[in-house]
């Protein structure tokens, strides 16, 4: 079994001490795992849980209760009981995560964002921006935005950034939020055939997808996210 | 020839003159670090040279010869007084004559002539300080000559030569002691800064109105800081002295009639006539 | 796993009555940036002195791990090691040009003194390099004579970071290096310290009460109320998921950031 990411037991909930210290529990006992070349597909009704689900996955939640596992460098790390510079590590070589909205970054060029991750993982500037370009250019976004920032950019426009920022670099693990909304078919088409050859080069996704259609495409299992019932 | 009896041998009090003297071996002890000392008030007004006065009057005694200069001349209301005043208060000979003297107290020049051992070069200095005008905060100054942390100095020259193409520091052009201390030499022309390396003759220094004593003792090097690319470089005017027709002194330049018409003589105007007397 | 640079434990100092720093402690590794958050009075401008050893703690130790690996106990280090180390493997950047520049000294001159500190004696290998580094701060070369007092706020601050960078420090100290600036001038400072930073590999304490500039530069966050550390972590994860009242209190009263 090729384990990449996986959880025992794991709960979150949130105490908002602003209002009064209300606590609400999200997340309870979750157990599930992800292989290498799966694609898991988180459902469950809207407000169960599944962003953040994905957000706990990639450290951006504490984890409550229960562990957070990830094979990371040939070795099993323990994601929920790890040190900041720890999870940037992971970040940075493992585990990748494309979320719907792209974080602007003032004056960088929509190459540069795309590269920036590339370069971390080791390769040469000039090697990621030859990347950067050829998936700005898959995802069809015109060469002419290549660079300039993206602060202006339509919404359409910035999502492809975003992908294309997610898929540049080499993780073991990713995590998708929604990834083709906002995107027209023919687009949406391009995100399906890139998981897709993430899947057969062994990367293991976890993803939130509404649309059933791309759903059925590219997951190979479903997992279901149930809401907590509110103590009566 | 004998002093005016209503004076101690050389106006100061004995006390006074043995506390100026522990100042004074303690800055010839530490070349170019400033000593402080309790200056005393003298019969003439700050700016006049009363810290020169007093380290001379201290180290001053009967078989002295003085010679008292004052932008390099002998003749000036400053050093005729300065003169006047030790041949009255402590009855010692003095002269014009560079190479007579055993103490020379100066204002703004090095003579000409080379001094020798045994001699002693007083200078008269407003402003010890030679970081004063870069870091106002005396506290600050004291702890950068502490540390010998003297970047701030070079920032000063580097300035000068980005605004003027050269170090526009004509005078009291700074220096360092001993590879060790920062130190002013006085307003003294850049021109004569190499006249204080390895000099035969023991240089003082005193400010009296900022209380200070420093030194530099026989044959220590004295180095006018500078870049590798714009290395220092004494100026003198490109000129022959009028009189003497002297081609390596330094130079005053003198108006001489209301039509812009102006010449060039020694400002050592000992070294001038001797070399005139010479020609003669 | 690297060694850290800079090591803090148990830090405590009171002025009179009132707590400065409360058992504070910190690592910072190589290349690494930590942001201390927290309103005014909280005792981050505090902490950055007693780690740059401005000032002595009554309890605990800084312990700074120069580039030759060995280790300093920063309080117990002579002023004169300590500004060796001041104007060379550390930087400072004020939230005031005023008192990071020389402002009587032009922008060459203000970025060539630590290398002419350091013994530098090339007039023309000053000035290059100077030249050089004001370009890297988007100053145009040709006001390498200018006196910083004619500058903008904006280029007063990148000409500070220049001054600092030049001598390539291992560590930077910023105290709130946006604070003051319009919004838009923000961003662009930003951006740049953002780039320079991960360009050389700087390790970079910064302090700042401005929420949005920790969130774009800082690797980790710590949240500093009354000298103590009520919460530190990740930067996105102390952002998204704040669990200490008063961190939860900070984020919700940043638009969003």
């Amino acid at each position: 079994m090729s384990r990449r990411l996986w959880t025992e037991g794991l709960g979150k909930t949130f105490q908002l001490h602003l209002q009064g210290g209300l606590r609400m529990p999200v997340l309870d006992n979750v157990d599930m795992v992800v292989e290498a070349g799966e694609c898991l597909a988180l459902s469950g009704p809207s407000g169960a849980g599944k962003s953040t689900l994905m957000r706990c996955l990639y450290g951006n939640y504490g984890a409550d209760r229960g562990r957070i596992w990830i094979r990371h460098d040939n070795l099993d790390v323990e994601l929920s009981a790890a040190d900041a510079r720890t999870i940037r590590e992971i970040r940075r070589r493992s585990l990748g995560y494309v979320s719907q909205f792209l974080r602007v970054i003032p004056r960088v060029s929509a190459l540069d964002i795309v590269a920036e991750p590339v370069v971390a993982q080791g390769s040469s500037q000039a090697e990621a921006r030859r990347r950067a370009q050829e998936l700005l250019c898959r995802l069809n976004l015109p060469e002419r935005l290549h660079g300039l920032p993206p602060a202006t950019f339509s919404g359409g426009e910035q999502q492809r950034v975003n992908l294309a920022r997610g898929f540049a670099p080499r993780y073991s693990v990713m995590l998708l939020d929604e990834p083709t909304a906002s995107l027209d078919a023919a687009n949406r088409e391009v995100v399906i055939q890139l998981i897709l050859e993430a899947r057969r080069s062994g990367t293991a996704l976890i993803g939130i997808f509404h649309d059933a259609d791309v759903r059925d495409r590219i997951a190979s299992r479903l997992f279901q996210v149930q809401p907590i019932q509110e103590p009566a | 020839m004998t002093h005016d009896p209503g004076y101690n041998f050389a106006y100061l009090d004995e006390g006074t003159k043995r506390m100026v003297r522990r100042a004074v071996l303690k800055a010839v002890s530490v070349p170019g670090h400033q000593v402080p000392f309790g200056a005393r008030e003298m019969p003439l007004p700050y700016g006049w040279g009363t810290g020169g006065i007093q380290v001379t009057a201290s180290i001053l005694g009967p078989q002295d010869t003085l010679k008292v200069i004052d932008q390099g001349a002998d003749d000036t209301t400053n050093a005729v007084s300065i003169r006047r005043f030790f041949s009255r208060v402590a009855g010692v000979r003095t002269t014009t004559r560079t190479r007579d003297a055993t103490v020379i107290q100066t204002r703004h020049r090095i003579p000409e002539m080379p001094l020798r051992e045994g001699q002693v070069l007083v200078y008269q200095v407003p402003m010890p300080e030679p970081l004063f005008r870069l870091e106002p905060r005396l506290s600050e100054t004291r702890r950068m000559h502490a540390l010998a942390d003297y970047g701030l100095m070079h920032v000063k020259l580097y300035e000068d030569i980005a605004r003027h193409g050269h170090v526009s520091t004509a005078y009291n052009y700074p220096v360092m002691v001993a590879n060790r201390y920062l130190m002013s030499p006085s307003p003294i022309p850049a021109f004569d800064n190499p006249k204080m390396d390895n000099m035969p003759a023991l240089q003082l220094f005193g400010a009296g109105r900022e209380k200070k004593i420093y030194a530099v003792p026989p044959y220590t090097r004295v180095r006018s800081l500078d870049f590798e690319d714009h290395p220092f470089r004494p100026h003198r005017a490109d000129a022959a002295c009028a009189f003497c027709g002297a081609r390596d002194s330094y130079l005053d330049e003198v108006v001489c009639d209301d039509r812009g018409g102006r010449m060039f003589i020694c400002s050592d105007t000992d070294h001038c006539e001797t070399r005139q007397e010479a020609a003669r | 796993m690297s060694v850290p640079l800079l090591q803090a434990e148990g830090l405590n100092l009171r002025f009179g009555t009132t707590t400065a720093l409360d058992d504070v402690g910190l690592n910072l590794h190589p290349g690494e940036v930590v942001a201390i958050v927290g309103e005014s009075g909280s005792g981050k401008s505090t902490l950055l002195r007693v780690l740059s050893g401005q000032l002595a703690p009554a309890d605990g130790s800084v312990l700074y791990r120069d580039a030759d690996g060995r280790s300093h106990p920063v309080h117990a280090m002579s002023e004169a090691a300590l500004r060796r180390l001041m104007r060379t493997e550390w930087g400072f950047v004020h939230q005031s040009a005023r008192d990071g520049l020389r402002m009587g000294v032009s922008a060459g001159g203000n970025v060539g003194e630590r290398l002419m500190a350091v013994g530098a004696r090339n007039y023309g290998g000053i000035r290059a390099q100077a030249a050089e580094w004001l370009r890297r701060v988007e100053i145009d070369d040709a006001r390498i004579d200018d006196l910083p007092r004619v500058f903008s706020g904006g280029m007063q601050q990148r000409l500070q970071i220049a001054r600092v960078l030049v001598s390539r420090p291992r560590l930077v100290l910023m105290d709130e290096p946006t604070g003051g600036l319009d919004v838009s001038v923000q961003a662009k400072l930003l951006d740049l310290i953002r780039n320079l930073v991960a360009d050389l590999g700087i390790a970079v304490l910064l302090v700042t009460h401005d929420i949005a500039a920790a969130r774009l530069l800082a690797h980790r966050i710590l949240v500093m109320r009354h000298g103590r550390v009520v919460e530190q972590g990740l930067t996105d994860r102390v952002l998204d998921d704040p669990q200490h009242p008063y961190t939860q209190l900070l984020v919700s009263s940043v638009l969003a950031a």
